[in-house]
């Protein structure tokens, strides 16, 4: 059956769209052999992720089990989770 | 799999390893020998070019590159013998270039443009020397050879988030599959381990493999901050963040899955020539044409290359196989795309069947089937990595 969204690891609190999503949507996640089901509260276009646990300012991004950055500010389940939000903590010559 | 001897046919070189092609390698010693390189291919069918931008007015460290990749691009096992072209009056070690070559007991030519007379001297010389070289070839036949002869170079490019979700893992099963019946498989693009260090320790065969890598991990992510800028300017990409990977750390866990779950044996520098079989490490940035060229120069014979909104880049002599698991891709970029995997998404195909997919793909492909970017000789993504300034 269609999926909308794939989470792969326990520890994730993003998902990711594998359908264009849309604001307000019941989101079906794909969770190992588990379906999981999210409200969507902004349009989520296909590949981007969205917000499987809320999460405060400066909390790490958990994908694939492993931290791929942090929240610039707080974000509540269904929201749009990308660059508006999320920082890079790596590679960072900016800040030195 | 199934239990039916698995092996594939290719052509057998007088230093032990198999060729998936068979091609008169015609190689630019120098970015001003790249015309007449390319003019001698034009004409005559069963070569193959590599042209460049590098070779002269660079530091010691980067020549000493060039003639390296060089003699490792002539000893890619796709190469039946070679014809190198030069200038003449260059900084690349055409004799050391040569002599890696030869010394595997294969023919390696060379053609002086200055003291052929020029540029079109040196084409129709250079024109009769690679028919002559291309009729020898032609002879060769494709025997059968066991899967330990398969040397797999492991790529993505153009990115999006379902690379990280099907065909970046999908390529980790069929190269676990490959390294089981005793092949070598070749990650490289170093910038793409940042952020995936933990994996990289968890999965390395020993820890003076694992303190290797990232090394290469470190002097990667310095020399990007050495220029005082953010690597998020280039890293991810543009392209990368409209498909909705937001940081390097995430881009990195992705592509890291091509590695799939075999130990990592080595780690190598840049178009370095693996000791050891199974899963290595080779030093590259992410960019295609000079990744492409590392691995072939590594002696890779075919590469997989996963994508998710349709990298169209080939190499001119290693097969590169495309896969994506975005039905987008698969549609708006079907004349570069060789296997669509986005049945995933509709839960019609798991990672493992994907895998086993791409790994019986391979195996076609290594024997003589074309992939889609040979057919419409999309095949110039192609140049030499050099990390100084041109002076």
């Amino acid at each position: 059956m269609k999926i909308d969204a794939i989470m792969l690891n326990a520890e994730d609190n993003v998902a990711t769209a594998v359908q264009d999503l849309e604001k307000m949507q019941m989101a079906r996640v794909r969770f190992g052999e588990n379906i999981l089901e999210v409200q969507i509260t902004e349009t989520i276009p296909y590949g981007h992720k969205f917000v499987m646990k809320a999460m405060v300012k400066g909390e790490p991004i958990l994908k694939y089990g492993e931290v791929i950055g942090t929240a610039t500010e707080d974000i509540a389940v269904g929201q749009h989770a990308h660059v508006h939000n999320i920082e890079s903590t790596r590679g960072r010559g900016d800040l030195r | 799999m199934s239990e039916r001897k698995l092996e594939f046919l290719g052509y057998h070189r007088q230093d032990g390893t198999v060729g998936t092609r068979n091609y008169v390698g015609v190689l630019s010693a120098v970015v001003c020998a790249n015309e007449v390189v390319e003019e001698i291919v034009r004409r005559v069918d069963g070569t193959a070019r590599f042209t460049h931008h590098q070779g002269c007015c660079q530091t010691p460290m980067d020549i000493g590159q060039v003639t390296k990749t060089l003699a490792g691009l002539g000893n890619n096992p796709n190469l039946y013998s070679v014809l190198i072209v030069s200038l003449g009056c260059e900084s690349t070690d055409l004799d050391a270039a040569l002599d890696g070559i030869r010394a595997n007991g294969k023919r390696a030519e060379l053609l002086i443009i200055q003291e052929s007379g020029g540029a079109a001297r040196s084409i129709a010389q250079g024109v009769l020397l690679a028919q002559e070289m291309a009729r020898e070839a032609s002879y060769a036949k494709r025997e059968s050879a066991p899967l330990s002869k398969i040397m797999l170079g492991m790529k993505c490019g153009s990115s999006d988030t379902t690379s990280g979700l099907i065909p970046n893992p999908a390529i980790g099963v069929a190269s676990d599959l490959l390294i089981n019946a005793g092949a070598t498989s070749i990650i490289g693009e170093t910038t793409e381990f940042i952020g995936a260090e933990r994996i990289i320790v968890r999965n390395a065969a020993n820890s003076k493999v694992s303190d290797e890598i990232i090394a290469m991990v470190d002097r990667m992510e310095k020399r990007a901050m050495a220029v005082g800028q953010d690597i998020r300017g280039g890293q991810p990409t543009q392209g990368n963040i409209k498909g909705g990977l937001t940081t390097i750390e995430e881009k990195s866990l992705g592509a890291i899955a091509k590695a799939g779950k075999s130990p990592f044996q080595a780690a190598y520098e840049y178009g370095e020539r693996p000791r050891v079989s199974g899963l290595v490490v080779m030093d590259s940035p992410g960019r295609e044409p000079e990744i492409l060229t590392g691995l072939a120069a590594a002696g890779c014979n075919i590469i997989a290359f996963a994508t998710g909104r349709g990298a169209p880049q080939g190499f001119p002599f290693v097969p590169v196989l495309k896969i994506t698991g975005s039905r987008t891709a698969a549609i708006k970029m079907s004349d570069h795309i060789d296997l669509d995997l986005s049945a995933v998404i509709d839960g019609m195909l798991t990672i493992e069947a994907a895998g086993q997919q791409i790994f019986r793909e391979l195996l076609a492909v290594a024997s003589g089937g074309k992939t889609k970017a040979e057919i419409l000789q999309y095949t110039n993504s192609m140049d030499i990595y050099t990390r100084g300034p041109v002076i």
